[in-house]
């Protein structure tokens, strides 16, 4: 409940996307198991986690997300064929731009389970648990609004600076930037 | 009907259940305090929670409720959608309402099985359903793509359940393609001389299925074949086998085996393989006596002609029909088919895996299947037990769970080694009066009739030593140990550790998956279990399917089961694949993607993604399309589509962020300031 969510305990919130055929249905046999892991984690089901698309890891951080996992399945045991490939070079190029964001690369974490792997679900979500837990929150909301206002400032900045100084160059460089 | 449009711009009439699940939810998640807030989200009309959601009575108060508050959304929180979605889309549509308005929260598998505290599941479960509930606003009607069911089946495996479901489906007058890697049909089972609890003579009974096999006007068998490659989706697949050369026309030749007599080797030397290395056979040979197809056929490994092209030939002189052809190569056979059949079967554990039992060290010591081609008349020693000196053995061993039930190599039980291991005790004991002993960690044997086995053994005087045994040694200790194996072991009933020694040792190895499973599971896009056999759609209710629509499994590839089991099962899989082919035509789910021609811009990054090349680009519009018949629904390309013009139903980027601001709705409470809060604040 949002009134108690204030009081509480910082907890990681991480943000999962499983493929149907081999890491769902692996944490449904966790399930079935009945092994027991963090509830940090929460799953979003996909077909394949080719279709995870990179705006969806971004907008899970920008909206509060602490972390994301995506899970698909071995290398050439994809149900569609190729698409845990498609979306492991994806990953790869976008480890880059948060990095260069000073998001660190453990909270954006690609793993392949299989079908059979119910025992993996479990350690990964615990082990990714933990080490956001030490990583602390993102608070990219947070961080994104002093963006804005940075922003802001200093758009209003170079707008005064244009008004006083109409040098055509000066006006240059605020269209590149 | 709803009126509703499903743009997401109007609140939709949302009715949401919770499942208790009898306690599997409701001991861990407060369904009330869920069912109470969910009640409070905007959209939602309906709240309730049920006892068993799925229930008749449930789903009863899914369809009252949509007809009397006019219902346009439905999420059910309870079990997998694995399990349930299909039920309750079914009920959905049965109220009128189009099944793809509903969704389901997964909140038993992944919340109250694997959560161990109660507020935290609760607060999960709540996390859960408010995504769900954002996700529906996006929803739209969908329709179904129904596609035409090829009634011709294609079945991979020759042994005793390849062999059972191929009947099965021809005698109800379907088209069956038998695929045999082996030059001939029969698997282990041929291999085998009794079979337990009834000591049925195995190719009494098998051989006459075999040659039904051959006969029958709708079976095609293709031995000495494999699947090269299979395309295609449910109902309609499209295999490639290599049918490998024999070196015989196989339409020529009737099997008189007067090539075999006329070959230039006059002595047999090359070992025989169904006989385990056990005797020796020409490079021009049949199997065995009974092999289905009676064909005979070249090994070229062995063939002089193949070596050195230097042999007289005289197999082609001998044979008056002109079936030989040292010129054959492999053909391929290109088919339709609408559903497949996977039998393939096991392979035995490697004894060599377990060197402590001297297998390979000592000559006297023989796997279970050895022993079961020396006990059948057409074995290698024509039904005698013999040592490799060729005497009868005064005392045999038979060593249980080589390979099973062991934490160093197969950590399963092979379930028919107990069975067995007894059978060949009867056997060892009728052919030769030695004395048995049996090393065992439990006996297991339930089925019908094998309790009553293994008692009419101890009457029969075997002896059962309980405990695993630690060691064959040649290493005499005492008098009566010279010249013999001896077993070492703990009999754990006692408590004491037993040199016996015997003259001859049977490892009763386990059962694996075949070397190259991984690689057929990846042929037919199916999964493995973690020891390596085929996965079944769900353990208990969907035994024989798979999680690819339309190949079914039977028999020891799905783990280890002995022939009843496997007859059962390869029947089940016949049904499985008949109930397909009745029904004429199947239905889809309308998950693929589609290209909204005005936001396209031709770039074409899509196209070289899609695995199944489902998309095109049109030379006229300069936009890509894609061939919905082709398109399977991964999503790939709409992840990959920088425009965002490709749209995948049912997974729509709308619904997507959906779930993850539901999921975080007051995720950034603290730190994104009041704006949120206060929003959030009105709704609870």
């Amino acid at each position: 409940m949002p009134e108690e969510n204030i009081n509480k305990k910082w907890e990681p919130k991480i943000i999962a996307f499983f493929c149907n055929w081999c890491t769902y249905t692996a944490a449904d046999l966790a399930g079935v198991s009945r092994l027991k892991y963090a509830p940090n984690v929460k799953v979003i089901r996909l077909m394949c986690s080719g279709r995870v698309d990179p705006q969806f890891i971004l907008q899970s951080l920008a909206s509060g997300a602490d972390g994301v996992l995506i899970g698909g399945c071995h290398p050439g045991d994809c149900h569609y064929s190729e698409g845990n490939y498609k979306m492991l070079r994806r990953f790869r190029l976008l480890q880059r731009v948060l990095r260069s964001m000073g998001v660190e690369d453990e909270r954006v974490r690609l793993e392949w389970i299989s079908a059979s792997e119910g025992e993996k679900v479990k350690t990964v979500i615990n082990e990714m648990v933990d080490t956001i837990r030490k990583l602390g929150p993102l608070g990219l909301p947070g961080k994104i609004s002093v963006y804005d206002k940075d922003l802001a400032e200093l758009k209003n900045e170079i707008d005064t600076e244009i008004e006083v100084d109409i040098k055509p160059s000066g006006k240059e460089m605020v269209e590149h930037a | 009907m709803s009126t509703f449009n499903g743009n997401g711009q109007s609140i939709p009439k949302i009715g949401f259940y919770i499942c208790h699940c009898g306690h599997n939810i409701a001991s861990m998640v407060d369904v009330d305090k869920v069912q109470k807030y969910t009640a409070s989200l905007p959209g939602v009309t309906v709240s309730r929670d049920y006892k068993y959601m799925c229930s008749d009575p449930g789903q009863e108060l899914i369809q009252k409720d949509i007809k009397e508050f006019g219902l346009n959304r439905i999420v059910v929180a309870s079990c997998s959608p694995l399990l349930h979605e299909h039920t309750f889309r079914v009920a959905t549509e049965k109220a009128g309402l189009n099944p793809y308005f509903f969704h389901m929260v997964n909140i038993r598998e992944n919340v109250s099985w694997v959560t161990g505290d109660k507020e935290a599941a609760t607060d999960k479960a709540i996390d859960l359903v408010r995504a769900a509930i954002q996700r529906v606003f996006f929803h739209k009607p969908l329709v179904k793509k129904e596609v035409p069911i090829n009634p011709d089946v294609l079945i991979l495996g020759g042994g005793i359940a390849g062999i059972h479901a191929a009947l099965t489906i021809a005698n109800a007058g379907k088209k069956v393609y038998l695929v045999e890697r082996e030059p001939t049909i029969g698997g282990h089972m041929a291999m085998f001389d009794k079979t337990f609890p009834t000591l049925d003579c195995a190719a009494c009974i098998l051989t006459p299925k075999m040659s039904a096999v051959k006969n029958h006007p709708n079976i095609t068998l293709w031995s000495y074949s494999e699947v090269e490659k299979i395309e295609g989706f449910v109902g309609n697949y499209r295999a490639t086998i290599k049918r490998k050369p024999r070196y015989v026309i196989e339409e020529l030749c009737v099997g008189c085996m007067d090539c075999i007599d006329a070959c230039i080797y006059k002595e047999a030397k090359y070992p025989d393989e169904f006989n385990l290395g056990m005797s020796k056979r020409k490079p021009i040979y049949i199997p065995f006596p009974q092999a289905t197809p009676q064909v005979v056929l070249f090994d070229p490994d062995t063939c002089i002609d193949f070596k050195s092209h230097r042999c007289k030939k005289t197999c082609i002189e001998a044979c008056d029909r002109d079936a030989i052809d040292l010129k054959q190569t492999a053909k391929y056979e290109e088919i339709n088919i609408g559903s497949v059949i996977l039998a393939t079967g096991f392979k035995t554990y490697d004894a060599k895996f377990a060197p402590q039992y001297g297998y390979g060290r000592f000559p006297n010591v023989f796997t279970s299947l050895e022993l079961e081609r020396m006990v059948n008349a057409s074995g290698p020693t024509s039904g005698e037990v013999l040592t490799k000196e060729g005497k009868k053995p005064k005392s045999v061993g038979i060593v249980h769970c080589v390979g099973s039930r062991d934490e160093k190599s197969n950590k399963w039980c092979s379930k028919v080694c107990c069975m067995y291991s007894l059978k060949l005790a009867h056997l060892i004991k009728e052919h030769t009066g030695a004395e048995v002993y049996n090393f065992y960690i439990d006996m297991r044997t339930p089925g019908k009739g094998y309790e009553e086995f293994y008692d009419k053994l101890m009457n029969e005087g075997v002896h059962f030593i309980r405990g695993r045994v630690a060691e064959v040694t040649d290493w005499a200790l005492a008098a009566e140990e010279e010249n013999k194996l001896t077993i070492r072991v703990e009999d754990t009933l006692v408590g004491v550790v037993r040199r016996i020694p015997v003259d001859m040792v049977v490892l009763s190895v386990g059962l694996e998956p075949r070397e190259d499973a991984s690689d057929v599971r990846r042929m037919f896009n199916i999964s493995c279990s973690n020891e390596g056999f085929f996965l079944e759609r769900h353990p208990k209710l969907a035994p024989v399917s798979t999680f690819t629509d339309g190949i079914f499994i039977a028999g020891a590839c799905q783990g280890p089961k002995d022939i009843p089991d496997s007859v059962a099962q390869a029947g089940a899989a016949a049904a499985e694949v008949l109930s397909l082919i009745c029904a004429g035509t199947i239905e889809l789910e309308p998950n693929t993607a589609s290209i909204t021609e005005e936001f396209c811009s031709g770039c074409k990054s899509c196209i070289p993604l899609c695995p199944y090349s489902a998309i095109s680009f049109k030379e006229d519009t300069k936009k890509a399309y894609i061939n919905e018949a082709l398109c399977k629904g991964c999503g790939t390309c709409v992840a990959a589509c920088p425009s965002g013009s490709i749209i995948q139903n049912l997974f729509e980027d709308e619904q997507i962020f959906g779930e993850i601001e539901g999921l975080l709705r007051f995720a950034g409470i603290d730190l994104a300031g009041s704006e949120t809060k206060g929003k959030e604040l009105e709704h609870a």
